[in-house]
């Protein structure tokens, strides 16, 4: 079965908020490492392969590269500087054009991104190919045509559907354990194939503006200084206002 | 320039994010109309103009999407109003993209202009979106951002509308869930909760200390529980369980939404982290901006010394 993994690189998870591009660390998007582990682990169980798709500056490499040395076959990289100027419609265009280049069984994703979150761009995605979706999935099993996956509902409730194939899943985090590179695995990387597209922008119907930093809708008291004093004044709040010691 | 409202409700019963979603479209200062897939119900006594009503029908992506759209087409709303809920997220998305729009998820904030505030960076940062298309403005509200006892009351016209819900590719089973909770966070006084910044599972012992010494429930948000350091069942946030407890201690917690609407409504909230710019400090009381595995164990030893 031929699986693309559609892969976003995002600024490190402890990244100080508002940081200039030139300060940032960049990593994959963790839910979408848990989809392309789900993709590796269906690969290993019913041959086939991996493809990594991701839209960006050329730093996007890396996240690839990355990918690739975990085990995907091959890599697209759709080259746009400015993702971030694209609303989740502009993406999931550019990831449709390059997908279906491809003619995949299978496409996964994260469930949504750690650093935009709008958990959007698979829905978008499936409904441009004109495909099936179903979202927060924790379980895949293939059965010929067709796959039965499990779905997260809220309140710890789930849901088994079944999807014809070819379809788009976005991936809930934690559903499997992520691998780490083996050396093996880099130094196979970097002669495996990144193919280059050039990504067409279309003209955002949503804008987001500059962060800012929210605002408090508590003022929170803030014990700081030396731990010990500081767990010292907290305890004495808890004894003494909170009244649970 | 009108709203419509979808709500969401499974077999008669609202979820409660629609009238939090309903409070939302009141502040836009136009008609409101909502929509309902199923039975009028409670939605019947809210000050709408029109409560329009389709037939109902188990849960599909490319049903609701179906019917959704030539509603929408009949009524042309200028906007289209959803709760953030699991299904909305499922197919919102998809209804948007068919009627060549684009759905600004997770607003927290809503102003007359239609200026939508969203959070970027798990709650870091926020940002203005603003609609540049001329196509219905799709947004959906975030769990908590607006209280649902704000929504007027009166008695809309109730109009029942055919649609077509075509093929329906997904065949969905029904829900369940895994096993039966022997743990009920919601029934605890104080909760020590506890996040990624604990780092490894050796490290757990901290803070079972820390709850030992307070007489807490020990409780964590997703990736511990994700990582089988503590049962599924002691999760705290969206996809597990909602507490509001006298006291909710967070060690290590950055508090992102999926947690925050799970304990938020705690009497008061305490938190630990090392990062001063993390949510959690939204939302707490009290805190301590530290290093944990410093701050943690103090603690401890200073309750136990209050106590004796």
């Amino acid at each position: 079965m031929k699986i693309a993994i559609a892969l976003k690189q995002v600024p490190a998870r402890d990244s100080a908020p508002g940081a200039a591009e030139s300060d940032l660390q960049f990593e994959i998007n963790e839910p979408d490492a848990y989809a392309l582990e789900a993709a590796l682990q269906l690969r290993e169980a019913q041959g086939g392969e991996v493809v990594v798709v991701s839209a960006g500056p050329a730093r996007v490499t890396t996240a690839i590269r990355e990918a690739l040395a975990k085990g995907a076959d091959r890599g697209v990289h759709i080259v746009v500087d400015n993702l971030h100027e694209l609303d989740a419609l502009g993406v999931a265009q550019l990831l449709r054009e390059a997908v279906a280049g491809e003619s995949p069984d299978l496409v996964l994703t994260g469930l949504q991104s750690d650093d935009l979150g709008s958990g959007q761009t698979g829905v978008i995605l499936a409904e441009l190919l004109g495909v099936a979706h179903a979202t927060l999935i924790m379980a895949i099993e293939v059965n010929g045509s067709s796959i039965l996956v499990k779905r997260e509902l809220e309140d710890g409730w789930f849901q088994h559907v079944t999807l014809p194939l070819p379809a788009v899943l976005t991936i809930q985090s934690g559903i499997n354990k992520l691998r780490y590179a083996t050396l093996m695995g880099i130094k196979k990387a970097k002669t495996k194939e990144i193919r280059e597209l050039a990504g067409t922008l279309t003209p955002a119907l949503v804008v987001a503006g500059p962060g800012y930093a929210p605002s408090r809708s508590k003022q929170s008291q803030i014990f700081d200084g030396d731990p010990e004093a500081a767990a010292q004044a907290l305890a004495e709040k808890l004894k003494y206002e909170v009244r649970v010691i | 320039m009108s709203v419509l409202v979808v709500l969401e409700q499974t077999r008669g019963v609202y979820h409660r994010m629609s009238w939090e979603a309903l409070a939302a479209a009141f502040e836009l200062g136009l008609p409101v109309s909502a929509v309902v897939i199923g039975e009028p119900g409670e939605a019947a006594g809210k000050g709408l103009e029109r409560l329009y009503t389709l037939p109902a029908m188990d849960y599909s992506a490319d049903g609701y999407t179906a019917v959704l759209a030539q509603l929408i087409a009949r009524v042309q709303p200028s906007y289209v109003i959803f709760p953030h809920t699991y299904q909305v997220r499922d197919f919102a998305p998809k209804l948007a993209t068919r009627l060549g729009t684009v759905l600004v998820s997770d607003v927290v904030k809503l102003q007359a202009d239609g200026t939508a505030v969203r959070q970027h960076f798990q709650g870091k940062l926020n940002s203005d979106y603003r609609f540049t298309g001329s196509g219905p403005r799709f947004l959906s509200i975030q769990a908590g951002a607006y209280r649902a006892e704000t929504v007027p009351a009166g008695s809309p016209t109730v109009e029942p509308f055919a649609a077509d819900a075509g093929a329906v590719c997904a065949v969905s089973e029904a829900p369940f869930r895994e096993s039966s909770r022997a743990v009920d966070l919601t029934a605890a006084e104080i909760i020590v909760s506890v996040g990624r910044g604990i780092q490894e599972k050796e490290n757990l012992i901290l803070v079972e200390e820390l709850a030992a010494a307070l007489g807490a429930e020990l409780a964590a948000s997703r990736p511990i529980c994700d990582n089988g350091w503590l049962p599924m069942e002691r999760q705290v946030g969206s996809s597990g369980q909602t507490v509001a407890p006298k006291v909710y201690l967070a060690v290590g917690i950055s508090g992102a939404i999926q947690h925050l609407v799970g304990m938020k409504g705690s009497k008061s909230i305490i938190a630990i982290n090392k990062d001063p710019n993390a949510p959690i400090f939204e939302v707490a009381d009290y805190g301590i901006v530290g290093d944990l595995f410093e701050v943690v164990p103090a603690l401890t030893e200073a309750i136990l010394r209050l106590k004796s």
